[in-house]
């Protein structure tokens, strides 16, 4: 079963400038207790994607088409402001790139645990208790005395562990984790994602892991989803995306990567060009004007080719890998 | 390297003082070293690349070097002359030639001037005699590969690539022989980052620059550094030659932060080498080898001893028992 089944899901903002497509037709699924990364760059709408699952969309932000179904049966994009309420913190819970987002400078980190468990039923001792025990799961040192403490007195490692506790507090079924590690040094880093994995399987709840690191999407996700201007160009599990792109996004934006390449290079590959402008999407693929692989059929929108074991992408040469190596 | 280094940095030391001396803790020290005395030089043509986890020293350090911090010993000698110590007008002629660039590529462009005047500011500062504005605007923005009409933006109006280009023509624009960059890449996309850094490594070859670059990214380091230093606690652990220290870093510290970078691989083994997450705190420095507390193969000499820098094969290493290529921590009972 999915925890999250998001189809056709397409949301426009209105700016001065005119209506601005942010995301087209995004369909994907996390299934029960899998960890599911989302790849993109700047403005390729992973934000947008949170803000929607969570109903947090600015005022000038709507849903044009599509659904967001939570657990099967619930359709957040037609949820009340007061179920939404229910769902966020309890049933869907956040860690953000800045954890002193997330935590109140002038309340004490029991403070706030004790807080985020309101809707629970539980006495004040089982809160605290409870409190107490989410910070041992998260290592941080003396727990029992940590509640005291306030948010300026962690370094940002554990601030970003405190963060997590508090998202997993009440046992989500989906964490939205929306670059947990980017402020982290990489020792830290490392160690966090560990934890994240760690706590998943203890807890059982899903993962929707956003990122542009993707080293952080190889080593943690089951599955990966890569955005490119507000579109879904490919998804499938983690090895099949790495090992096996078929979109040429995906493809150029690995081969981007400086740790891909364990010699020095005289010259890093990169992708020219930029994304397009969103308010006046180009007509057919929306990658066509940076692609390597451009031919006449792209003048067309391509639909999801699926090539075997979930693994799509948008692409009219999906099926055709890409035997030659492309440098920029 | 070839000849005179265009940076020469001997033993320098950077202190902070800690508080009103009657307010302070009794016992607690009235000062914290944030630079504690590091050595390296850079010649012409050179990329030195600084990496460290936060807080290890390496803005402060680089400040130091360009006279915004003040250094409390040791000297900075760039281009043959002392320049440690200099006042703010002693020091004006070599910031022309010894150009910063900040972290945060945005935020180190004023929001209120265009492109044109941002990348000309540093003539307004050191004297405009027989320049045509127009004429250097053009020229730095064809340098970093801008466009013209760009010279009428603004910074809100760039993605985070143009805004680091920007940066980039305002750091060449007196035509320095050194650069120092802070993060150049930090915040930017995977496909922009190759980018900016072979347009830095094109203009080093291209006016025989001298770079010192800051991150704690190793995998741009690779790229880009011909020579590295592992900061600690202020002090290089390991410095020599980036390719030899890949290919078997002999600190620990060194090789824990190598193994600490996620690759893009799902297949890749991961022999990972753990660390203590916490950084000891400047206030109370650790006795003997100030790494030993999360260094997982620390014995009692490294307790007690603080390790001497040792050189061999043009590396430097402060450590008792330097690692063989590739090996793995000692398993222990009891942790």
């Amino acid at each position: 079963m999915s925890v999250l089944s998001v189809n056709g899901l397409t949301v426009s903002f209105t700016t001065d400038g005119g209506t601005l497509t942010a995301l087209r037709d995004v369909s994907f699924d996390i299934p029960d207790q899998r960890i599911v990364g989302v790849v993109g760059e700047s403005g390729c709408g992973k934000s947008t994607l949170i803000n929607a699952i969570l109903g947090l969309l600015a005022d000038n932000g709507r849903i044009d088409a599509g659904s967001v179904l939570f657990e099967g049966d619930r359709e957040l994009t037609r949820l009340g402001d007061n179920d939404m309420r229910a769902l966020r913190g309890q049933r869907i819970s956040t860690v953000f790139q800045d954890p002193m987002g997330a935590l109140n400078p002038v309340l004490s980190v029991g403070h706030q645990m004790i807080n985020v468990q309101y809707r629970s039923g539980r006495s004040k001792a089982e809160k605290t208790a409870r409190a107490v025990e989410m910070l041992r799961k998260v290592r941080i040192p003396d727990a029992d005395t940590a509640l005291s403490r306030y948010p300026h007195h962690f370094s940002g490692g554990m601030k970003q562990r405190i963060a997590i506790a508090m998202a997993l507090m009440m046992e989500p079924a989906l964490l939205i984790a929306d670059e947990p590690t980017t402020a982290l040094d990489a020792t830290l880093e490392v160690a966090t994602i560990e934890l994240l994995k760690e706590l998943q399987k203890d807890i059982g709840c899903s993962v929707l892991f956003i990122s542009h690191h993707l080293g952080v999407i190889a080593e943690l996700c089951d599955d990966v989803i890569v955005m490119y201007a507000g579109e879904v160009v490919e998804r499938g599990t983690t090895r099949q995306v790495f090992n096996d792109p078929r979109h040429p996004y995906t493809f150029r934006l690995l081969d981007c990567d400086p740790a891909r390449q364990h010699r020095r290079v005289r010259h890093l590959p990169t992708i020219p060009g930029e994304i397009p402008d969103l308010r006046q999407r180009p007509e057919g693929c929306i990658f066509a004007a940076r692609c390597h692989r451009v031919h006449d059929a792209c003048s067309r929108t391509p639909s999801a080719t699926e090539v075997g074991g979930g693994h799509a992408a948008l692409c009219w040469l999906a099926d055709i890998p890409e035997t030659v190596k492309v440098t920029a | 390297m070839s000849g005179d280094p265009v940076l020469a940095v001997d033993g320098v030391e950077v202190t902070f003082p800690m508080g009103r001396p009657l307010l302070r803790p009794f016992g607690r020290p009235n000062s914290i070293k944030g630079v504690a005395g590091v050595s390296f030089e850079v010649g012409r043509g050179e990329t030195f690349a600084l990496v460290g986890e936060s807080g290890s020293g390496k803005t402060t350090l680089a400040r130091a070097i360009n006279g915004l911090q003040p250094v409390s010993a040791g000297s900075v000698t760039f281009e043959g002359q002392r320049i440690d110590g200099l006042g703010r007008a002693e020091m004006k002629p070599h910031r022309r030639r010894m150009a910063m660039m900040f972290q945060d590529p945005v935020g180190s462009l004023s929001p209120r001037q265009t492109v044109g005047a941002l990348v000309t500011e540093a003539f307004r500062i050191h004297g405009t005699e027989g320049r045509d504005m127009r004429a250097e605007t053009a020229r730095l923005l064809s340098l970093v590969g801008l466009p013209h009409d760009f010279a009428d933006r603004y910074p809100h109006q760039l993605s985070g690539g143009q805004a680091r280009r920007v940066g980039v023509a305002r750091a060449i624009a007196f035509n320095p022989v050194l650069i120092i960059a802070d993060e150049p890449t930090a915040g930017l996309d995977v496909s922009v980052q190759g980018e900016v850094l072979n347009l830095l490594n094109d203009l080093r070859e291209r006016l025989g620059l001298a770079m010192v670059i800051i991150t704690h990214n190793l995998h741009v380091v690779r790229h880009v550094a011909d020579r590295m230093a592992v900061m600690y606690l202020g002090r290089f652990v390991e410095n020599g030659q980036t390719e030899a220290i890949f290919a078997a870093p002999s600190h620990p510290y060194t090789a824990a932060l190598l193994s600490a970078n996620p690759e893009p691989d799902p297949d890749k083994a991961r022999d990972r080498i753990a660390l203590p997450a916490e950084v000891p705190s400047l206030l109370a420095r650790p006795s003997g080898c100030e790494f030993h507390t999360r260094c997982p193969w620390a014995r009692a000499m490294c307790r007690s001893t603080p390790p001497p820098p040792s050189e061999k094969l043009g590396r430097v290493l402060t450590c008792h028992f330097p690692l063989a290529p590739g090996e793995r921590p000692p398993e222990r009972i009891g942790s």
